[in-house]
C-alpha cells in the first residue's frame, strides 16, 4: 500500500463522500479535533479536512468531504487505489477532553464528521452525551448510527420535518434548556450560520459553547495568516490557535464574509473542472 | 594587469528585462552576465591581500580566488571554490544583500568612493552558478567516509538546506522534514519567480538529493513527531522552521476582504501559482489598486507581484523615509522602474470597507521624522490634522512575522524569548536541549537568506563536533 492511497470510498449522502486513506503516521498520531491539509494534484490547492476517524492498526484515516468546489468534486471523483498528492497533518490543537457532566453535541450536515471523534472522546471521558443532529431533510444525515453508539440520548431535527422533529437544531436545544436540563457544555459543528445561531442561543444562558471553524487556509501550519478570525476583538489563527474556539467570542459576521472572499473564483474553477470532466468522460 | 588599469575598467552592468515588458510576466528581471561580461567584471577585482570582502561574507567564501578563476575563464574552478563554502550559490548570487556585506568593504568601491562601483561579487557568483547549471554537468563535492550518525533537519528552507549540505559532506546521514509539499521554504513560498526562478531552487534541492540527502514532505514536526521521538532515530536535530504568524498593524479593518498578510499574498502567488489560476487551483484576488504596508524586501516583492497580477496602481505605504527603508536599493529601484508608487512618511490609521466587507480604501496620516529611536533611525511622528484617504481595493500587510510557533508549543524544554524565537548559544547554535540546534528566522525573527545560511553553517559545524565527540564518549 502506498502512502495517501484511497483504500475505500463510499457515497454516504448526496454529494458527500467518505474515504478511507492509508497514511499510517497520521492514523497513529491524530487526536479528536485535528485536521489534515490535502492536495489532489500537482497544481491543486491546499484544503483543510477534519479527520473523522482513524484506525491505527490498519494505518488509515477517514475523511468525509462534501462536494462544493473544484477540489472537493475532484476528490469525490478519485478512485480506490489512487493516491492523493499530499496529506499533511495532524494539524490544529486537539480538543480539550474532560469529564464535565452533561455535554450536548450538535452536528449540522457534514459537520457531523468532525463532531464524531470529539463525541467519542467526550463519551469515553465519562460525560453524559446528548446528541442533536440536524439537516434540511432525511437523506442528508451522515454517521447517524456511529453517533448513536456514542450518545446517551439522541435527537434528530429536520427543517422539513421529513425525519425526527421538525425544526432547527436550535429548536431542539431550546427545548432541552426549557425543560430545565443541566447542560455543562455545548459542542456545535456544522455550517457557520448554524454555529452562529447555537452560540447566540447559549450565550443567553451562559452555557459554555465550543465550535470548530473551517476557514480558508493555505499552509495550515501557522505561516500565512489566511485563516485569521476575531475572537473577542483579537486576531486568532484557526490553524494553530484552533480549530476550536469559544463560540461566544467569535465575530461570526466577519467570518461569514471572509469565507466568501473567493466565491467568484470558486465558480470559475468549478465550471471549468466540470466542463473538462464531462469532456473527458465523453472521450 | 596593473591596479590602475583595473580601476579604469567601468563597472559592467547586467542586462535587464525592460520594466514595461516585465510587469506582464513572471520571468527574472536581471538576465545574467555573458562569459565576456563576467571576465571583464572579474578583471576589476584587485586581488587585495587583506581580503576585506571575505570578512563581509556570512559564510566566508574565498571571494578573490573565485573571481580570479572567472577572470582567467576557468569557470569550473570558480564554482568549485564557491561551493567549498556555499551550498546555494545560484540563490545567494541573486538574493544576498551584497551591498551591505561583501561589496561594502570592497577596496575598488572604497577607491572609487561608492559601494555602487564595488566589484559585483554577487553577480559574478550568480554567473558561476548559472554557468555550471547550464553546462549540464554539476560537479559533486567529495563526501567524507560514513560516520554512521543520523541527522534530522526540521524545515527545508535556506538554513536547513545549508545544514543538510554541510553534514552530508561530513559523512552523516541526513533527513530533511519539510512541512509543505515543496522544499526551499521562503525561497519557494516567499521570494517571487521574477527575483528567484523556482527551477533554480528545485535544482539546488535535487543536487542535495543526489548527494544522498533524504527529503520528507508534508511532515509537520511538532505535530506528527515530537523532538523526543526524533531522538529515537536521530543523533542530532536542527530546527530551521522559519517564519511564523504574520504581524498585523492592530488597526481597524484588517480582517476586511482584500486584506492580506504578505506571507499569504506571496504564498498564493508563488508556491501555489495563483498567477496561473484557473490552470492552478489556488485563487488570488484580481484587484486594480493595491497598497502594501512596509518598507522591506517582502513589501517590494508584494507590490511588484501585484503589478504582475494586473493591478493598475501599486502603492508602497511606509512610515519613514526612503533612507530608512530596509529593502535593498536594487529592489527599490526595480519597483520604482516598474511603476510602484512610493508614499513615504505615511502611516495607515484604518482600512475602510463597504457593507459586504470588501476593502474600499485606507485612511492614512502624514508623518515627520523626530529624534532617533532604539533602532538608531529617526522616529516617525504623526503630523496632527494631516489625515487623508487613499482609494484602494486590496491591502497587503508586510510588517514582519513572529517565528513559527509549532515546535516550541509542544516542546516545553525548548527555551524561547518573548517574541517566540528559539534561544541559542551564539557560538554553536545549540538550543536549551542537548543535541538540538536551531538557526535562521526561527532564531533571528525575519532576517535574510544568507544570514540564515550563516547560522546553518555555524550549527552544522557544532553538530558535527557534537556527534563525533558523542561517539568517543
Amino acid at each position: 500500500m502506498n502512502n495517501y492511497e484511497i483504500l475505500s470510498k463510499a457515497n454516504i449522502a448526496p454529494q458527500v463522500t467518505r474515504f478511507e486513506i492509508y497514511v499510517p503516521k497520521i492514523a497513529r498520531k491524530r487526536q479528536a479535533g485535528q485536521f489534515v491539509i490535502i492536495r489532489t494534484w500537482e497544481g491543486g490547492e491546499r484544503i483543510p479536512l477534519t479527520i473523522a476517524d482513524a484506525n491505527p492498526e490498519k494505518g488509515t484515516i477517514t475523511l468525509i468531504s462534501q462536494s462544493v468546489g473544484k477540489t472537493t468534486f475532484e476528490l469525490a471523483n478519485m478512485q480506490v487505489g489512487q493516491c492523493l498528492k499530499d496529506i499533511a497533518g495532524p494539524l490544529g490543537t486537539p480538543t480539550h477532553i474532560e469529564k464535565l457532566g452533561t455535554v450536548i453535541c450538535i452536528g449540522g450536515g457534514v459537520g457531523t464528521a468532525p463532531l464524531y471523534p470529539i463525541t467519542q472522546a467526550m463519551k469515553k471521558a465519562g460525560n453524559h452525551i446528548i446528541t442533536i443532529l440536524g439537516a434540511r431533510s432525511k437523506d442528508l444525515f451522515i454517521l447517524e448510527k456511529e453517533m448513536r453508539n456514542v450518545s446517551d440520548e439522541m435527537i434528530i431535527a429536520t427543517d422539513d420535518g421529513s425525519y425526527g422533529e421538525k425544526g432547527f437544531v436550535t429548536t431542539a436545544l431550546q427545548k432541552l434548556i426549557d425543560d430545565g436540563r443541566q447542560i455543562n457544555q455545548v459542542i456545535a459543528i456544522g455550517p457557520t450560520i448554524m454555529m452562529k445561531m447555537v452560540s447566540l442561543l447559549t450565550k443567553n444562558y451562559n452555557i459554555p459553547t465550543v465550535v470548530s471553524l473551517n476557514t480558508i487556509m493555505i499552509d495550515g501550519t501557522g505561516m500565512c495568516g489566511g485563516c485569521r478570525i476575531s475572537i473577542n476583538g483579537a486576531i486568532k489563527f484557526v490553524c494553530v490557535d484552533g480549530p476550536e474556539f469559544d463560540g461566544h467570542g467569535v465575530n461570526w459576521d466577519e467570518m461569514l464574509k471572509r469565507m466568501g472572499t473567493y466565491k467568484k473564483h470558486e465558480c470559475v474553477a468549478l465550471n471549468q473542472y466540470k466542463k473538462h470532466h464531462r469532456e473527458a468522460e465523453v472521450a | 594587469m596593473k591596479t590602475k588599469e583595473r580601476l579604469q575598467i567601468p563597472p559592467v552592468g547586467m542586462q535587464q528585462q525592460a520594466a514595461s515588458e516585465r510587469i506582464h510576466n513572471q520571468n527574472e528581471v536581471p538576465l545574467g552576465f555573458t562569459p565576456e561580461e563576467a571576465r571583464l567584471e572579474a578583471l576589476r577585482c584587485l586581488q587585495c591581500k587583506n581580503v576585506p570582502c571575505i570578512a563581509g561574507c556570512p559564510v566566508g567564501i574565498d571571494i578573490p580566488s573565485f573571481i580570479g578563476f572567472i577572470a582567467e575563464g576557468n569557470f569550473q574552478d570558480a564554482i568549485l571554490k564557491i561551493k567549498e563554502k556555499n551550498v546555494l550559490p545560484a540563490v545567494c548570487g541573486r538574493v544576498c544583500p551584497q551591498e551591505e556585506q561583501c561589496q561594502l568593504p570592497c577596496t575598488v568601491g572604497k577607491i572609487l568612493k561608492t559601494t555602487e562601483k564595488s566589484v559585483s561579487i554577487g553577480k559574478l557568483e550568480r554567473f558561476a552558478a548559472d554557468w555550471e547549471r547550464n553546462s549540464g554537468s554539476v560537479s559533486k563535492p567529495k563526501l567524507a567516509p560514513k560516520t554512521g550518525k543520523r541527522v534530522a533537519i526540521v524545515g527545508g528552507g535556506p538554513a536547513g538546506l545549508t545544514v543538510a549540505g554541510d553534514l552530508i559532506k561530513s559523512g552523516h546521514e541526513v533527513t530533511v522534514f519539510e512541512a509543505l509539499h515543496k522544499a526551499g521554504g521562503v525561497l519557494v513560498y516567499g521570494i517571487p519567480e521574477f527575483r528567484l526562478p523556482k527551477k533554480i531552487v528545485k535544482n539546488e534541492v535535487e543536487n542535495l538529493q543526489s548527494l544522498g540527502v533524504e527529503f520528507k514532505y508534508n511532515y509537520v514536526i511538532g505535530k506528527i513527531e515530537s523532538i523526543d521521538e526524533l531522538f529515537q532515530e536521530y543523533d542530532s536535530i536542527f530546527i530551521g522552521t522559519g517564519a511564523g504568524l504574520p504581524r498585523f498593524m492592530g488597526i481597524e479593518g484588517e480582517n476586511l476582504l482584500g486584506v492580506y498578510s504578505a506571507n499569504e499574498y506571496l504564498t498564493r502567488a508563488n508556491l501555489m501559482r495563483a498567477f496561473d489560476f484557473p490552470n492552478a487551483d489556488t485563487p488570488i484576488l484580481n484587484v486594480s489598486r493595491v497598497a502594501t504596508i512596509g518598507g522591506g524586501n517582502v513589501a517590494m516583492d508584494s507590490a511588484r507581484t501585484a503589478l504582475r497580477l494586473g493591478a493598475e496602481r501599486s502603492l508602497i505605504i511606509y512610515r519613514r523615509s526612503e533612507v530608512e527603508m530596509p529593502a535593498r536599493n536594487e529592489e527599490i529601484e526595480h519597483a520604482k522602474d516598474e511603476g510602484v508608487e512610493f508614499h513615504l512618511l505615511v502611516n495607515p490609521i484604518r482600512i475602510t470597507g463597504n457593507e459586504e466587507g470588501w476593502v474600499t480604501g485606507m485612511e492614512d496620516i502624514k508623518m515627520e521624522l523626530g529624534e532617533p529611536d532604539a533602532s538608531g533611525r529617526r522616529r516617525p511622528v504623526p503630523i496632527p490634522g494631516s489625515e487623508f484617504i487613499v482609494d484602494v481595493d486590496a491591502v497587503i500587510v508586510a510588517i514582519g512575522n513572529s517565528p513559527n510557533p509549532l515546535v516550541a508549543k509542544v516542546t516545553p524544554e525548548l527555551k524561547v524569548n518573548r517574541w517566540g524565537g528559539i534561544i541559542v548559544d551564539e557560538k554553536t547554535g545549540e538550543t536549551s536541549i542537548k543535541g538540538v540546534y536551531a538557526g535562521g528566522d526561527i532564531v533571528l525573527g525575519a532576517a535574510t537568506v544568507i544570514l540564515a545560511m550563516g547560522e546553518g553553517r555555524r550549527a552544522a559545524k557544532a553538530m558535527h563536533e557534537y556527534m563525533m565527540n558523542e561517539k568517543t564518549d
